[in-house]
């Protein structure tokens, strides 16, 4: 390709951000971006001129990648930014008084005061210490601290200062009895191998290299695992469909990109018990034929980053990873984690494939489906974390004991992340079929004096119940034949002061700034979805009609998820609650 | 419609369009199939030379057994497909695409819309007179082609022909996300700082007019701008030997803009920057 440079020239620090990626190609676009972000804070005219000459991308094409993700900049900005989450739970907990304190102590939002600023952030992940704040440092190394729950103080306090060392805190279960899935959470040392394998750890990769991959198929499907990041596919089908294709090589994805609002349990799995996910991903290859893996991990998860890092190097140099695993002559895997830049939309299924081959995290039109046409256009498995963690319980346990767990239809345990007003926050590991009263009793239920007004199932693209359906069984059949969704899993608690309508534009709001404009219907349609919204706030018009007829087209003509279910919410409010009126 | 090779004998597939059974080349499109039994299905980023963008879904039609509405333009004829294109969802998808889109972007000179907005019955100004739109001032900035943004309905079709589908220059992208997507040169520099080598090529597979010549602009905006005087001629351009077609469009016997037969086996609609705009000299009165 013959490329037209610009004439800006990168500055030494910028040179050095970029000196690792020389004879990189374009995948490695997101990575470069990562790395003067990272170093500088922003990515300068000459920074991403020197991007281009290393890995051979035009410059029109990476400047559209770069201002696709929230979290790089492309105008000079402070090394130091500080994101203020504002999304559904932290909204709850007290967000907006954190940035009122802000607004009064340091500025207004985006502007940059004396080398720090402040912003507004989706959904920082961390909804059981809501509110939170996550901060930035640009340097070498870079440094990130998290602020969690954050003050108006604490939160004026991390704009003065440079980030502590610390990176969050260790996640907190609060049952013990009956766990499978978080067992080893907050109980082993994530960064320990030697604790994972005293803790039952590569048992299973063991017995799925002895069984073969067929068997370890087999096994999956007769366990009845469903996908948990919300479509709920059958594992076992997306496997054997992939390691039957001719072409190859096959590629595994783990997406960890977990950002719909109110979603926290793929982070507690990461940071609790990472090696988990290295074994669950190495049987996944093993069974599909995959000799590359790639965790799509969102950037707003340092501490997960880390541990995942750390995880995946001890596995490497302890022969759990690389080549003839565990032994297993002619079975070589590794993983490689790509870094998300703040894009929800890269949590779908194919829009991760673009962002990993360094275009924008525009899904793809489907058929062709990522089992034939995947990763570099190749058989792909796209499996979350939670999906994946599932996998070494069936090879330990057996198909037909797990499951035994749950229901006919919805197999296995099932994670739930409870926040908002609820007593004890955080991941909660049950059955499926278990009640929703069962679930919210576990939690606490609401605060004491307070009533419950509604729960949101399944996140901003999932739907409300109301305090009188506490007795749905909590399984996908139920879900469905109530007309709901447990989507990935948010069960969001609002009690009787919650403010429903500024709840409903802030989901609006979400899906308007996560679209990737790609679709007519989700591109227009959810700025005229939250317009409408604000209208019925300020004015009380009834926008009912124009919401349905908007909603309904956003859901039958968009292009991928994001737009199909930006209405659900809103609609089951309208529906369920009566708001809106 | 897409020319399918049919080179090589291929399997014929049967399904059904509104009732009727088609039989179509494997491989060929819903819309492939509508347009040869003579159905017409309104596209706008649909490119005759382009690999479908399916971005602005105004050609969906229903399939039944499929949850969503499916992209006509995109989707390949499978055998026993049943489809509908013209259903009550298909209506309301119609119809509301075309008001989301009117409401954000000026359609003012988007041939056919006016037509299948009226068909549908849309009325984008239902969204109200507070409805986001992209309006922003016309970017002149070179004497050859006008970028008039608020025509932009992102169809993805000049980035295409800019990129790998035909001219590999590269000169443009889609940048920002959102509402704010928007096609533009790297950090919106203007475009004779960019990769740009003028082949206009942009500008022949523009739906809109947000790409137009700058002859055509001016004339527009001086009100001199006339279809009904104009006159199509195809001829070959004499710049070179490869052979290339050219249709002059003739105004006032003046050269107003110069487009190329997509259907032509040389170019399927490309010229270079002498096809498209060197016709100063035929001009040039002695």
């Amino acid at each position: 390709m013959d490329l037209k440079l610009l004439d800006a020239v990168a500055t030494r620090e910028e040179r050095a951000a970029v000196a690792g990626f020389a004879g990189g190609g374009r995948d490695q676009l997101l990575p470069a971006l990562h790395a003067v972000n990272d170093r500088v804070g922003w990515i300068s005219q000459g920074a991403l001129n020197l991007i281009c000459e290393t890995l051979h991308v035009p410059p029109a094409d990476a400047y559209g990648v770069a201002s696709f993700y929230s979290l790089f900049a492309l105008e000079e900005r402070p090394e130091r930014v500080v994101h203020v989450c504002t999304d559904l739970a932290c909204r709850v907990n007290g967000a907006d008084t954190v940035c009122d304190v802000l607004t009064e102590h340091v500025g207004a939002a985006g502007k940059a005061r004396g080398g720090v600023t402040w912003q507004r952030s989706p959904c920082l992940g961390v909804c059981e210490r809501a509110p939170a704040a996550l901060t930035f440092q640009a340097g070498d190394p870079a440094a990130t601290e998290l602020l969690a729950p954050a003050t108006g103080a604490s939160a004026v306090l991390a704009t003065r200062r440079e980030p502590s060392a610390s990176d969050g805190l260790a996640p907190v279960i609060h049952q013990r009895d009956g766990l499978r899935l978080l067992r080893r959470v907050g109980v082993v040392d994530p960064s320990s191998l030697d604790d994972y394998r005293a803790a039952g750890g590569y048992a299973a990769l063991r017995n799925a290299l002895r069984m073969g991959e067929a068997a370890v198929i087999r096994e999956v499907t007769d366990a009845g695992l469903l996908g948990r990041g919300g479509a709920a596919f059958p594992t076992g089908r997306k496997w054997a469909a992939t390691a039957a294709q001719p072409a190859g090589p096959h590629y595994l994805v783990c997406n960890a990109d977990e950002s719909e609002p109110g979603t926290f349990k793929d982070r507690v799995l990461l940071e609790g018990d990472p090696f988990a996910l290295v074994e669950s991903m190495t049987i996944a290859a093993f069974a599909i034929g995959a000799r590359h893996g790639y965790v799509y991990l969102r950037g707003e998860y340092p501490r997960a980053l880390r541990l995942l890092r750390n995880a995946i190097d001890v596995a490497r140099e302890r022969g759990f990873l690389g080549a003839d695993v565990m032994g297993h002559e002619g079975f070589s895997f590794d993983i490689e984690i790509r870094r998300g830049a703040g894009a929800y939309i890269c949590g779908e299924e194919t829009a991760i494939f673009n962002s990993i081959e360094g275009f924008r995290g525009e899904p793809r039109t489907k058929p062709p489906f990522p089992v034939e046409q995947g990763l570099f256009g190749k058989p792909t498995v796209v499996n979350n974390v939670e999906t994946l963690v599932n996998v070494p319980l069936i090879l330990t346990e057996g198909a037909a004991a797990y499951r035994a767990i749950g229901t006919e239809a919805s197999a296995g345990p099932k994670l739930f992340c409870l926040s908002g007003n609820v007593e004890r926050p955080g991941v909660y590991e049950v059955p499926f079929g278990t009640t929703l009263r069962e679930l919210l009793s576990l939690a606490g239920g609401v605060p004491e004096g307070r009533e419950m007004r509604a729960i949101l199932l399944g996140g901003a693209a999932g739907g409300f119940v109301r305090p009188d359906e506490l007795d749905l069984p909590l399984t996908l059949e139920d879900a469905r034949a109530a007309k709901t969704t447990l989507g990935s899993g948010v069960v969001l608690v609002l009690d009787d002061l919650a403010d429903l309508g500024g709840f409903l534009l802030r989901i609006a709001s979400f899906f308007r700034d996560e679209s990737c404009g790609q679709c007519v219907p989700c591109r227009i349609g959810t700025v005229r979805q939250e317009e409408a919204i604000r209208r019925v706030l300020s004015a009380g018009s009834d926008e009912r009609p124009l919401l349905r007829e908007v909603g309904q087209v956003m859901r039958d003509s968009s292009i991928c998820g994001l737009g199909q279910t930006a209405w659900n919410a809103i609609e089951s409010a309208i529906d369920r609650l009566g708001a809106l009126q | 419609m897409t020319i399918v090779d049919i080179g090589i004998p291929r399997r014929l597939v049967e399904f059904t369009v509104d009732g009727s059974t088609v039989r179509v080349p494997e491989g060929s499109t819903i819309l492939d199939a509508c347009t040869a039994a003579g159905k017409e299905i309104p596209t706008l980023c649909y490119g005759d030379t382009l690999e479908p963008a399916n971005a602005c879904r105004v050609c969906m039609v229903e399939v039944e057994g499929s949850r969503t509405l499916v992209p006509s333009c995109s989707r390949k004829a499978e055998p026993g497909m049943v489809v509908h294109t013209d259903s009550p969802r298909t209506r309301t998808s119609r119809k509301v695409v075309l008001e989301l889109l009117a409401s954000a972007t000026d359609l003012s000179t988007t041939p056919g819309v006016a037509e299948w907005m009226a068909e549908a019955g849309a009325d984008p100004d239902r969204f109200g007179p507070d409805a986001a739109t992209v309006a922003q001032p016309a970017l002149v900035d070179n004497e050859l082609y006008v970028r008039d943004y608020e025509k932009c309905i992102l169809c993805y079709k000049c980035v295409d022909a800019c990129g790998d589908q035909w001219q590999n220059s590269f000169a443009i992208s889609v940048a920002g996300r959102g509402f704010d997507a928007r096609i533009s040169t790297e950090f919106s520099n203007p475009l004779p700082d960019s990769a740009c080598v003028y082949c206009g090529n942009c500008v022949e597979v523009c739906p809109t007019g947000a790409l137009s010549f700058k002859r055509e602009y001016d004339k527009r905006a001086d009100g001199t701008w006339d279809d009904s005087r104009q006159t199509a001629t195809t001829t070959v351009c004499t710049f070179c030997g490869v052979g290339c077609n050219l249709t002059l469009h003739v105004q006032d016997n003046e050269i107003v803009k110069v487009t190329s037969p997509h259907e032509s086996s040389v170019t399927h609609g490309n010229l270079c920057i002498k096809g498209r705009f060197g016709w100063q000299h035929v001009e040039k009165k002695a």
